[in-house]
């Protein structure tokens, strides 16, 4: 086969996939979104915003992502420094922390509910210490705080990860010599991460944080474990329009809204976090 | 003056122990937070269902299979599980046979429209990819999809694809081109020289990236319970019984989803990194 039209055939049948279920279904869910049956129409955008659980599932969403998204950044930063300079035992550790990486939310969501229900673990210790008497019902509409921090705290253990894989690749990228011209100037080890490792990882946090906050809007299955619906959020309404109120096109527009700001802030991620034209490594 | 001088070694080497420590602790510490849930949870499987239910909870194993019986003879279970493994392969198999040669052309080959192809696979990534089984769940209705394996499986599949070409895309960077051009001099045709040069050496990355695509594709909690009714993958079981679910219930399954994640994850562990370095620029 001639060399000018073989990379086609090979990129063909990703293109033909993606186009079936990828861009397709897209335009598919943007109709479905923008109807009710006669024309267009923003019935259904009006419909989903004006639902008393919209601006809270919307808020709580946001909270959530704010809270979770900069510990792990600082957290992943943390760990991928310190594997950096590690020596023996590198692989072990990295294992370890990466484990999380291939748990899924839900089971992330019930390693935790281990942990926060009223029979669990945390109960078990406090009695334990006598910090409190007898066990409390943590995750209760009476204690929104607990069910936030235990909700963000099993999102920061299981996804911290995705990021700490990105970043380590990102920094055996950068050449020893920097860090070595830097240390004979006198540079101390936190300016050493401040002026060369931050700046030459970029590339490498744009990818870390657009995934991991693309994923933060996605929450789902971790609420749903351990909140439920103490504590609502974009995807869960999304799954109740289409199951328990039967209505597709409010789920349609809704999920059009999560997919905006998804972009939206892939789009200023990308723009605060630029990479410099011809600033390579 | 010169006590001051003879104080400044022995200070600095205090402080390098100490800093030691630190490190070391931290090391140790951050480890523990990863694992520590996992035991909890190992421990809940390990369980008998009164003792699951009890309080306060024991910090020691007990090796009760009363929890896993239970699991295993519970409703459906059984079902869902082969259901999952089922979607996982397909998604596997499916997620492989399309992406890799995409890799393979990425890596080779300079072509138009080549930055446009890739930017399509990197916007797939950016993307909340669960929110397209809304309008899918309408199409596969109408084709006959609707509640089977191999229609989960589609959805999964253009989950795992852009981390397919991704992976296969830099492994096929590792090998030399000069290594396929020998084989072509020494009478080799293009696929010839594919198959007895460059698939023995890639074999064990691809099969690591199609263990990443199982993995994605048996964690996957939205579209699963979206897209099946009847045939259930165990996430969509799972989720579909937390409300009514026993606790002991909910334990072991989220025990059996973890287990395969484990086992993956180290065995693919080597390759985590080749996806992120220099696929990501």
């Amino acid at each position: 086969m001639n060399a000018r039209i073989l990379p086609y055939m090979l990129i063909l049948p990703v293109t033909l996939f993606l186009c079936l279920f990828f861009l397709y279904p897209f335009v598919l869910v943007s109709q479905e979104a923008f109807s009710t049956g006669d024309g267009f129409t923003l019935d259904n955008f009006r419909d989903v915003a004006s639902y008393w659980k919209f601006p809270i599932s919307l808020q709580n969403t946001l909270l959530l992502a704010a809270a979770v998204v900069p510990i792990q950044v600082a957290l992943a930063l943390l760990m991928a420094t310190m594997v950096n300079r590690m020596q023996k035992g590198r692989d072990m550790v990295l294992y370890i922390w990466t484990i999380p990486l291939g748990i899924s939310d839900l089971a992330a969501g019930i390693i935790w509910l281990a942990i926060f229900e009223q029979s669990g673990f945390l109960n078990s210790m406090m009695t334990g210490l006598g910090i409190v008497d007898q066990p409390m019902n943590l995750l209760s509409y009476q204690s929104p705080l607990i069910v936030f921090v235990a909700i963000a705290l099993a999102e920061i253990w299981r996804a911290t990860a995705i990021m700490l894989v990105i970043l380590v690749a990102g920094i055996g990228l950068i050449p020893k010599e920097y860090y070595e011209a830097a240390e004979v100037f006198g540079a101390s080890p936190w300016k050493r991460f401040l002026k060369v490792t931050l700046p030459l990882l970029r590339p490498s946090l744009q990818t870390a944080l657009i995934l991991r906050v693309v994923l933060a809007f996605e929450v789902f299955a971790v609420v749903a474990a351990l909140g439920g619906t103490l504590f609502p959020v974009l995807m869960g309404e999304i799954y109740a329009y289409q199951f328990d109120l039967q209505d597709g096109g409010a789920a349609a527009a809704l999920a059009l809204i999560v997919l905006a700001i998804s972009i939206a802030f892939t789009l200023v991620i990308l723009r605060a976090l630029r990479v410099p034209k011809g600033a390579t490594i | 003056m010169t006590d001051a001088v003879a104080d400044l070694p022995a200070d600095t080497g205090a402080s390098r122990k100490a800093g030691q420590f630190l490190y070391g602790a931290s090391v140790v510490l951050l480890c523990a937070w990863v694992i520590v849930p996992l035991y909890f949870l190992l421990l809940n499987t390990l369980s008998s269902p009164e003792e699951v239910n009890s309080f306060p909870k024991s910090f020691l194993p007990h090796f009760d299979l009363g929890s896993l019986t239970f699991f295993a003879n519970f409703q459906g279970i059984l079902r869902a599980l082969w259901n999952s493994v089922l979607v996982a392969a397909m998604t596997m198999v499916m997620s492989i046979v399309i992406g890799a040669p995409a890799g393979y052309a990425l890596s080779r080959f300079e072509f138009r429209g080549k930055e446009a192809f890739r930017l399509l696979i990197l916007l797939t990534r950016a993307f909340p990819l669960p929110l397209l089984a809304l309008p899918l769940a309408v199409l596969f209705i109408r084709t006959g999809l609707d509640d089977t394996a191999f229609g989960l499986a589609l959805v999964h599949t253009t989950l795992a694809i852009p981390f397919a070409v991704l992976i296969t895309f830099s492994l096929f960077s590792g090998i030399p081109i000069e290594l396929e051009e020998a084989a072509w001099t020494l009478g080799c045709t293009r696929f010839t020289a594919f198959t007895k040069v460059v698939l023995p050496l890639i074999l064990p990355g691809i099969t690591a990236s199609a263990i990443f695509a199982f993995v994605i594709s048996w964690n996957e909690v939205f579209a699963a319970a979206v897209l099946t009714i009847e045939n259930r993958t165990l996430p969509a079981f799972l989720l579909q019984t937390l409300g009514e679910a026993p606790l002991h219930l909910k334990f072991a399954g989220g025990f059996i989803l973890v287990v395969p994640a484990l086992i993956f994850i180290f065995a693919v562990r080597k390759y985590l990194f080749a996806m992120w370095g220099i696929a990501n620029r």
